[in-house]
């Protein structure tokens, strides 16, 4: 417990006590008419409470209502009260004696477990680190559902021969799509799958390969070409294509990906290109892929390998 | 003099009494059996500082109750569950839409619940402001050298409570399961799934499975209302009891010293003026849940996993953050037979080293100008340049990365490329920190070599002299704004308390008394408590805490609104009662 010490002379008590209003009677004037107000805000908002609501009106009445009732007791406090400067002496949190008395205390209490008996607060670690190591077992439970590997996060229901589909499920054909267009595509029966979703782009008329890799010709029938709508980056749907310049964009940090180019990253965060989907056309002229994608999918992870 | 004031002493000092018996009793009772009352006189004495910038820790403390009370209000209505249903209620665009039952009950509270709409909006509100006050809040405890000893246990439990605040916004925000937050939690996926050695086992944990999972609403419901909110009340209790033991730091001036606290008591007027200010706040927040739309989660849709455009961003408290992410050059770590994903180092790692630096900060300041005092008078930021410009730079940090954080805004906004603005706020994240920071130091420096910066000009009038000139003299302040003589009154006049036999102080604000007249004011009465002190050593804080609570009661004597005017003279304050109420301090 502090005290209040007297550096105030007693003829600064009226200062003290003096209130900061120049104008009493308008202050309390001011007071009363925010209680006022307050008070009639209330029946305002329990008419309209009654006929339904209706929020900007429930949100002004509310501000009238805590309005009214805050600036008045602010308004109060500030013109009317007492408010000092009152001067207090701060107390000092530490002492030398009471530093030593516990200091003393605790070594009473050391002794008595350090001493004598060290054997029985050896065994009290000792049990104590085995409670530690036997905790981590239903850590073990947890990781039971973690990913294994050959687990989701490695793989895709993307196999080979597998359909391609729409979101509705529907086949896409051959002549789905104009040069240009682009649409997103599942492994047929599993449009719900959020790691299986596909883009699917015609970039040409003829089969396109990156530079330098015409054997990835074959995996672009009459220029339909399927990557990863996983962002590589951080999992967002890589949505954004620009046909013109045959770019993929991804909405949320601005990665680009050259689609002549296997999706090599041209610009942003994104340190791998997508994930390429091998196609090819069935005899129906139905695209099917032709295996599934060579490597995870999405954002990388710990146990993703180097 | 208006008869009523003749009344004699002992009929109004009776009436006094058996209301303050009342008090005392109830008092008693409760002190006989918590023994409160030491404690309790403590806290009606406990004195603030007076400074506005004390009081964002108060918005800050404030809106947290303010989050409390809307966020039940909420949970009532809020479903946390991932499962699909078809939506058929009030809002007709959305009719037929297949949607997580969270996002329909969010949808159901904002059109079908009576006031369902303004309580999520100030809901949303109070925490946008809780987290903004935080930060402020930070600031000012930062520039001012508040952390110093003995305050850096404070310091760094106050920067526990901005992640916890920071962590529970994004938790809130992303519930409702709209595309917005859908998103959002698709890339905290893949950040959490970066972590080195844990990550992808911690997130499925999270998440339930592989993402979207079918867990990661009821888990984030619980994370949101349970387990955030009382590890925040936790530290925020610890906070709070710390400057309580330790007392608020001052400003320098009016008699403060690294000694003592020049303030306010908390009762009667600190208690009003900050209950007012938390009733002024709750205004705000309601008439901002009203009018001013926040999250229109129908307008953004139930979140699809293929679907999601551009301009979609977090709630500014965690843009920096997404705004790193983009940033970030596109550099992954490649270990033999392991990978430390990109997301890992802009959102993780660097807020990580940055949270660090930021909490040790008290102890690296104190041992590198090794000043290892105790501090309680605050720093100017112009007298501390190098800490000023410290801190600027950091702020120029974030500011930078949250401007990242809307980088396709900027590029429509400015009609550029994105690239282009990219680039920019790359070069600038290094930049920027580098210049804003010399050339505040540089700003601190010259604001120091001129003493006169900073304080209120002396405002002059122009008077016209006997032979018709003109001349501008120094205008003379009113007495309220002359820091040395606070208040003035003239002792004689001053109301005092009633000497009651025994020296007792009158319990205030307990039991109620007789409205009346104030009694008349004797000379004697007037002298006596300016002698008591002296007379007594012991019981001068007492007879302090007496002529407080006296002027209390008197006022409340003289009633609200049914104090007479005496003699027509509208003196100031307790200058009022004498026979000459205008005083020097009458306005």
């Amino acid at each position: 417990m502090s005290d209040l010490s007297d550096v105030n002379e007693p003829e600064t008590w009226a200062e003290h006590m003096a209130i900061a209003a120049r104008h009493p009677r308008r202050a309390e004037l001011v007071v009363g008419l925010s209680f006022l107000l307050a008070t009639l805000s209330v029946f305002v908002l329990g008419w309209i409470y009654t006929q339904n609501g209706q929020p900007q009106i429930e949100g002004m009445m509310l501000f009238v209502l805590f309005g009214g009732i805050g600036f008045g007791m602010a308004a109060w406090g500030k013109w009317l009260m007492p408010k000092g400067p009152f001067v207090e002496e701060r107390e000092v949190l530490t002492s030398e004696t009471n530093q030593e008395r516990f200091s003393e205390t605790f070594q009473r209490g050391r002794v008595a477990v350090e001493g004598r008996r060290s054997f029985l607060l050896k065994m009290f670690i000792g049990v104590n680190g085995l409670m530690g190591a036997i905790l981590l077992f239903p850590l073990r439970s947890l990781t039971d559902k973690g990913p294994k590997a050959g687990g989701p996060l490695y793989t895709t229901q993307w196999k080979a021969g597998a359909l391609v589909v729409d979101e509705e499920n529907r086949p896409v054909h051959i002549s789905t799509l104009d040069v240009g267009g682009s649409l997103t595509v599942f492994p047929h029966g599993y449009t719900d799958a959020t790691d299986d979703q596909t883009l699917l782009v015609r970039a040409a008329t003829t089969p396109v390969a990156p530079p330098g890799r015409p054997d990835l010709e074959k995996w672009s029938p009459a220029g339909y070409l399927a990557f990863s709508k996983v962002c590589t980056h951080a999992g967002c749907p890589v949505g954004q294509y620009e046909a013109q310049f045959q770019k993929l964009l991804c909405p949320c940090h601005e990665s680009t990906f050259d689609v002549l180019d296997g999706a090599a990253v041209v610009f942003g965060p994104a340190p791998r290109p997508l994930p390429q989907l091998p196609l090819m056309m069935d005899d129906n002229g139905y695209l099917r892929a032709r295996a599934g994608y060579g490597e995870p999918i999405g954002p990388g992870f710990w146990s993703r390998g180097g | 003099m208006i008869g009523g004031r003749n009344r004699p002493i002992g009929m109004r000092a009776r009436a006094a009494a058996v209301g303050k018996t009342a008090a005392i009793k109830q008092g008693r009772d409760i002190d006989e059996r918590l023994g409160l009352a030491g404690a309790g006189r403590w806290l009606l004495n406990y004195i603030f500082p007076d400074h506005w910038s004390f009081m964002l820790g108060e918005i800050a403390l404030y809106s947290f109750i303010i989050l409390i009370l809307t966020g039940v209000y909420v949970t009532f209505f809020f479903v946390d569950s991932a499962h699909e249903i078809v939506y058929h209620g009030a809002y007709l665009p959305l009719r037929g839409v297949h949607m997580s039952e969270a996002y329909a009950s969010t949808l159901d509270l904002s059109f079908s619940v009576r006031a369902g709409l303004v309580i999520r909006q100030m809901h949303h509100w109070a925490a946008v402001i809780f987290i903004g006050a935080i930060g402020i809040h930070m600031c000012r405890i930062f520039f001012t050298g508040a952390f110093r000893k003995p305050r850096e246990i404070n310091w760094t439990i106050g920067l526990g409570l901005l992640t916890l605040a920071l962590l529970n916004g994004f938790l809130g925000y992303s519930l409702p399961d709209d595309l917005v937050s859908g998103t959002g939690l698709r890339i905290f996926y893949s950040v959490f799934e970066s972590i080195p050695l844990i990550g992808p086992w911690f997130v499925y944990l999270l998440y339930g499975g592989n993402f979207p999972g079918n867990s990661i609403i009821p888990h984030m419901l619980v994370l949101h209302v349970f387990v955030v909110p009382i590890l925040i009340a936790v530290l925020l209790t610890a906070h709070l009891a710390i400057i309580m033991r330790q007392h608020h730091s001052q400003f320098p001036g009016k008699g403060a010293t690294e000694t003592n606290v020049v303030g306010t008591p908390m009762w009667p007027a600190y208690a009003a003026k900050s209950g007012g200010y938390f009733f002024m706040l709750f205004g705000v927040i309601a008439a901002l849940g009203g009018v001013a739309q926040i999250n229109p989660i129908w307008l953004f849709g139930p979140y699809d996993p293929i679907r999601v455009s551009s301009f979609t961003q977090p709630d500014w408290y965690i843009g920096w953050m997404d705004g790193a992410l983009r940033l970030m050059p596109n550099w992954e770590l490649h270990l033999p037979g392991h990978m430390v994903a990109n997301a890992f180092w802009p959102a993780l790692f660097m807020p990580g080293i940055l949270f660090t630096v930021l909490g040790a900060w008290p102890f690296l300041e104190a041992r590198l100008t090794r000043d290892y005092a105790h501090h309680n008078l605050l720093d100017r930021p112009r007298d501390r340049p190098v800490r000023t410009a410290i801190g600027a730079g950091l702020l120029t940090f974030f500011l930078v990365m949250l401007l990242g954080g809307s980088e396709d805004v900027i590029a429509v906004f400015l009609d550029t490329s994105v690239q282009a603005v990219v680039w920019t706020l790359r070069i600038s994240l290094i930049a920027a920190p580098l210049v804003v920071g010399p050339v505040t130091y540089l700003l601190c420096k010259e604001l120091s070599a001129v003493p006169s910066a900073g304080f209120r000009p002396r405002p002059n009038v122009i008077v016209r002299t006997a032979d018709g000139g003109y001349e501008a003299v120094p205008a003379e302040l009113h007495p309220l704004e002359q820091p040395e003589e606070l208040h003035p009154a003239p002792v004689g006049e001053a109301t005092v308390p009633e000497i009651v036999p025994g020296g007792q102080p009158e319990l205030v604000g307990a039991g109620r008394a007789p409205r009346g007249p104030a009694p008349p004011v004797s000379a004697a009465t007037a002298v006596a408590p300016s002698t008591a002190p002296s007379a007594i050593p012991g019981v001068r804080t007492v007879s302090r805490e007496d002529a407080v609570e006296a002027e209390v009661e008197a006022r409340r004597q003289r009633g609200f609104f049914g104090r007479r005017r005496s003699n027509g003279a509208g003196g100031n304050g307790p200058g009022r009662n004498g026979p000459d109420g205008d005083g020097p301090g009458g306005g």
